[in-house]
Formats: C-alpha cells, structure tokens, sequence
C-alpha cells in the first residue's frame, strides 16, 4: 500500500534523532565537490598563501564540529586532556571516520619539542589532483591540515598546522605530511599535569 | 516543590551563548536573576582548574553559595553547561545535561551557525526548558 513503511517526518532538525554514523558518500561525488570547493576559492584570491589559508579555514569548521560529535557519538563523552590523548584520538578516530581507514603514522619531530606530524601514503583529498608547476608548494592537503587544527584548537591545544608534500625514493608520488606544532601553553600545561 | 535554578552554556571564550531561568519558581525578582549570573560567571575560575584535570565531562558541584550550587558540565569543544541549583538530585541533573548535550550537538552540526555565537532558535529554548521541568 502506498505510504506504508514512510520514514517518520520530523518537525525540526532538533528533534531528529543524531544519526548512527556509517553514512558512507561516494568517493566521485566528494571528489567533485571538493575540486569545486578549490577553484571557487582560485577565483576569490590572489596568491596560493591565501588560497591555502581559505581551504584551511574550510577545514576548521569541519574540524571543529567533528570533535564534539564524535566525542558525543563514539567516545562515550570523554574529552581528552592529554597531548598523546589528542594525537592518538586524530590519528584514529578523527582519520577513520573521515576517511575509512587510520593514518599511516604519527610521529614526533626530532629537531623541536613541541612538533608532530602525521603521514598518509595519498591523502584522499589529493588523490584526484594535480598541482601545476607554477603553483610551486601550494598543497591541496591544507584543507586537512584545517581539520586536524579545528580539533586541536577546540580541545584546547592551539597549534599551527600544514601539509607538506614529502618526495619518497622509489615513489611517483611524494608522500603527505600534516606537520603539528604546539604553542608554548600546551607544552606548559602539559608539564605542569605531569 | 519550588526550585531555583538558573541554566546557562558559557563557550570556550568565556562568553555566555545561552542563558535561561529554569527553576519552577515563577516570580523571579529581577535582582536574584542578575544574582544567580554573577554567581556562576564567579565560578568559571574554578571549573577552568577542574576541567583538565579529569576526563569526564560531568563535573559534579564545584562551587557553592548560601544555599545554592554550581553544577558543570564540559563538553568535548569546552563549551561549559552550568547549572545554578538549590536541590540534590545529582542523577536528574545528570541527564539534564546529557540530554542539553545532545541538543547541542545538533545546534553545532548546522554549518550555517558560527561556533561561540549565540544560540537564537525559539525551538532549542522550548526543548531546553521541557528537559528542565522534566528533571529538575
């Protein structure tokens, strides 16, 4: 009969249930929206440091949003108070629903205290793009460098991410590196919890 | 049984994006609501301290005055629910919070609404205070 089996209508987005999660898009449809997200942004500016700074600030709303759901959704309303805490919670959980799978690797830059990066063999978003040579270092990752700096600002761990492209002998493609560095409160708090 | 009680959600910038009496006296003089927001912008300190020392999200009482209590919860974003009370019941006031979260959540998912702005919808209020009259 027709109308049988209809989905409940709800009157206000506040009143619906937050879904489950396991919302899977099509790879071809994210694709195409971000390479439109891009050249909108290409046709606003004037030089690649700005376009990287708008994907960016495009990642951080996301980023932002991300952590309260999914501390809300997945993690049983714990927050994280730790700097590996935070790390591993991006690393994994951020990464996996996000993109299926966890990140390549996290690890902890040898020269400077206070940086991190993490690195992915082909990150999603440039799976489907190629830089032109005068664009020189322009990075397209700088939008997930804009995620992973939303969630860290919003748990209260300031830092100043970016993405760069690392050349890997033996590899067509340069592997990607988000590169995490701390402002000097985090280290300071982190000291002084022991 | 009357109940004072004054509800506020505080953002990560210290800057107050929702505020409502909920307590079921209704006659509430204008000096005790100015009263009740001093006491909890007053507590901030204290949960600020409290916040990252542990990894729960619902901080018990953390202040007091007179006869009232300050009650927070921190979400994930340290957006901080307070609760100024004058009742005991700790379980009620739990899933208050845990059902205000919620609603918030949602609130944030609309990429339209800037995080740490104020939050405006007529729905949220009427949501919140149902919640409040149904636990409190």
């Amino acid at each position: 009969m027709i109308g049988v089996g209809k989905p409940k209508q709800y009157g206000n987005v506040l009143d619906k249930p937050l879904s489950r999660g396991r919302q899977e898009v099509s790879l071809s449809a994210f694709a195409f929206l971000f390479s439109e997200l891009v050249q909108y942004n290409q046709t606003q500016v004037d030089n690649i440091a700005e376009l990287e700074r708008r994907l960016e600030d495009a990642g951080y709303a996301v980023g932002a949003r991300v952590l309260e759901l999914l501390c809300h959704r997945d993690k049983g309303n714990r927050r994280e108070t730790r700097l590996l805490g935070i790390l591993s919670f991006i690393h994994s959980t951020v990464w996996k629903v996000l993109f299926g799978k966890v990140a390549d690797s996290l690890e902890k830059g040898t020269e400077h205290e206070d940086e991190y990066m993490i690195s992915e063999k082909e990150l999603l978003v440039n799976r489907f793009i190629s830089v032109p040579k005068d664009m020189g270092a322009f990075n397209c990752g700088a939008f997930v460098a804009g995620i992973v700096r939303g969630v860290l600002d919003g748990a209260g761990f300031p830092a100043v991410v970016t993405a760069h492209f690392v050349p890997i002998e033996g590899q067509q493609r340069p592997r990607t590196t988000i590169l995490i560095k701390f402002a000097e409160e985090v280290l300071r708090r982190e000291a002084r919890l022991g | 049984m009357t109940t004072t009680a004054c509800f506020i959600v505080v953002s990560k910038n210290d800057i107050p994006i929702y505020e409502a009496e909920v307590g079921s006296t209704v006659r509430q003089k204008q000096e005790q609501a100015h009263q009740h927001q001093f006491i909890l912008h007053a507590a901030l300190d204290l949960v600020q301290d409290l916040a990252w020392t542990t990894s729960a999200m619902f901080l018990r009482s953390v202040d007091r005055f007179n006869d009232l209590t300050v009650s927070v919860y921190v979400t994930a974003g340290h957006t901080r629910l307070m609760l100024l009370h004058d009742s005991r019941n700790e379980d009620g006031i739990k899933n208050f919070f845990q059902e205000v979260h919620e609603l918030y959540v949602k609130t944030l998912l609309n990429p339209l609404y800037l995080i740490g702005s104020r939050i405006t919808s007529a729905h949220f209020d009427t949501r919140v205070r149902a919640l409040a009259r149904k636990f409190l």
